[in-house]
């Protein structure tokens, strides 16, 4: 087996380690740098629960492999408040009631920013399109869309954390 | 689930990739999206024990139309698919699949050279290059080759490429005016494979289907044609009675198992259908571009 040594940006940070060429970025970001908030839902590229962005682009991180992210950008739920600011996208989870148990919500968050990054005035079937690969079992997304709308409009009115 | 132990290989040129495809022979794969790999290997379904990751070969990812043909780089992302609206203008099959396969976290990282080369027939683009008569092209420690998609699915997982051949392009040809597809695809959920999708690629002379393509989705053991479907629709008004014929004998033709997704008689039937909509559908689009 072989071991890499690798460089990641996670969060605007630079983060290194070795890691075995096996080791799957979910359990690199998790337990090798105690991020956890990105979650371990279905273990078969299912649900979604594992969604980070890679150079900006949400990604299952449980279906790629650490190495793989050398030299590349990593962002999870943790580096989404700015400043001890929720993030419009986390404030529009709470005031719309978003999320019930929340195992699936770092994954929504971070589907949704791209989304909202890409397209900041989506439509209704444009959002629910777009989180289409993330799995929720307790709401029937309906306060999920609801949420990404309020982000919307909140980051439509606020145009300089669009780039935050 | 955590893979089996493999040395990691990450080339920077296609050369670089087929000599260690040459190397290390048939214990090797290529990593590409892995967005089916990496999960068979979690379920240890496969163990190689060298894994060649092709994501920082250069030159690989790219779309663009050629003189008579559309170049898809054999690692072009799907998400670059759905997000190619004005070129896939002409070529709505392709469209209509961009879609459709597995979700959109997926379409981020799977591949289009992935998803056909690994011979998947619960793969949607095998049918859809089947129905476009895609030519494949690879390159080996010998040089390149054209592969006529006809040619290239031998079996379940099997593929014309030899195991030190690298897939680095499709080419579809540019369909001609009067031609139109559609791609039809019935899904449990979004992101789980096709219970049964029919692809159709035909030309409309006059009120006469002049040529046709058919093939099908996760019904038979290997990606397929109908070519009694192809025979039931060509030189025959679109009626009814001919689309119906048509379903009839992609229904008779496939071969499905039972399983979760319903049983084989459900899934027959679901060809039947699927093969009289995305017919209809390629016609009302051939229709549009005289």
């Amino acid at each position: 087996m072989s071991k890499h040594t690798i460089s990641v940006t996670v969060n605007g940070e630079t983060r290194g380690g070795e890691v075995d060429s096996r080791l799957l970025l979910v359990h690199y970001i998790r337990e090798q740098l105690s991020l956890t908030g990105t979650h371990i839902g279905c273990d078969t590229t299912s649900c979604g629960a594992c969604t980070v962005l890679l150079d900006g682009r949400p990604i299952k991180s449980c279906t790629m492999f650490a190495v793989q992210a050398d030299g590349h950008s990593v962002e999870t739920i943790e580096g989404v408040a700015q400043g001890g600011n929720l993030h419009p996208l986390q404030e529009g989870f709470w005031e719309q009631h978003g999320l019930q148990c929340g195992f699936c919500t770092p994954g929504m968050i971070m589907t949704a920013k791209a989304l909202l990054a890409a397209n900041p005035n989506p439509s209704e079937d444009e959002i629910r399109h777009g989180i289409s690969g993330n799995l929720c079992r307790c709401t029937g997304y309906v306060k999920i869309v609801e949420a990404i709308q309020y982000a919307a409009a909140k980051l439509r009115e606020q145009p300089e954390e669009v780039a935050a | 689930m955590i893979p089996g132990t493999f040395d990691y290989l990450a080339p920077s040129t296609i050369d670089e990739a087929i000599a260690a495809l040459a190397a290390h022979g048939d214990d090797a794969k290529i990593l590409a999206g892995g967005q089916s790999l990496i999960p068979a290997m979690r379920f240890r379904l496969a163990s190689p024990t060298v894994l060649i990751d092709i994501n920082r070969v250069a030159g690989l990812e790219y779309l663009r139309e050629e003189a008579g043909y559309l170049a898809i780089g054999a690692l072009t992302r799907e998400h670059a698919l759905e997000h190619a609206a004005e070129l896939m203008r002409g070529y709505p099959l392709l469209a209509d699949a961009a879609r459709v396969i597995a979700d959109p976290l997926v379409r981020n990282r799977a591949t289009v050279g992935g998803n056909i080369a690994h011979a998947d027939p619960a793969n949607d683009h095998p049918a859809v290059m089947l129905a476009y008569g895609a030519e494949m092209v690879a390159r080996g420690p010998g040089g390149e080759r054209h592969i006529p998609i006809d040619d290239f699915f031998l079996g379940l997982f099997e593929t014309a490429l030899a195991h030190d051949e690298l897939l680095t392009e499709i080419r579809i040809p540019k369909p001609q005016p009067g031609a139109g597809g559609a791609y039809l695809k019935i899904e449990r959920k979004v992101g789980d494979y096709a219970v049964a999708a029919v692809a159709v690629q035909l030309a409309i002379d006059g009120s006469r289907v002049s040529a046709a393509r058919v093939a099908l989705t996760n019904v038979s053991p290997a990606p397929m044609r109908s070519a009694g479907a192809e025979a039931a629709l060509v030189g025959q008004e679109l009626s009814e009675a001919t689309l119906e014929a048509a379903g009839r004998a992609a229904a008779a033709e496939c071969d499905p198992s039972s399983d979760l997704r319903g049983t084989a008689e459900y899934k027959r039937d679901l060809v039947r259908v699927l093969v009289k909509r995305a017919a209809r559908k390629a016609a009302e689009r051939a229709s549009a571009r005289p």
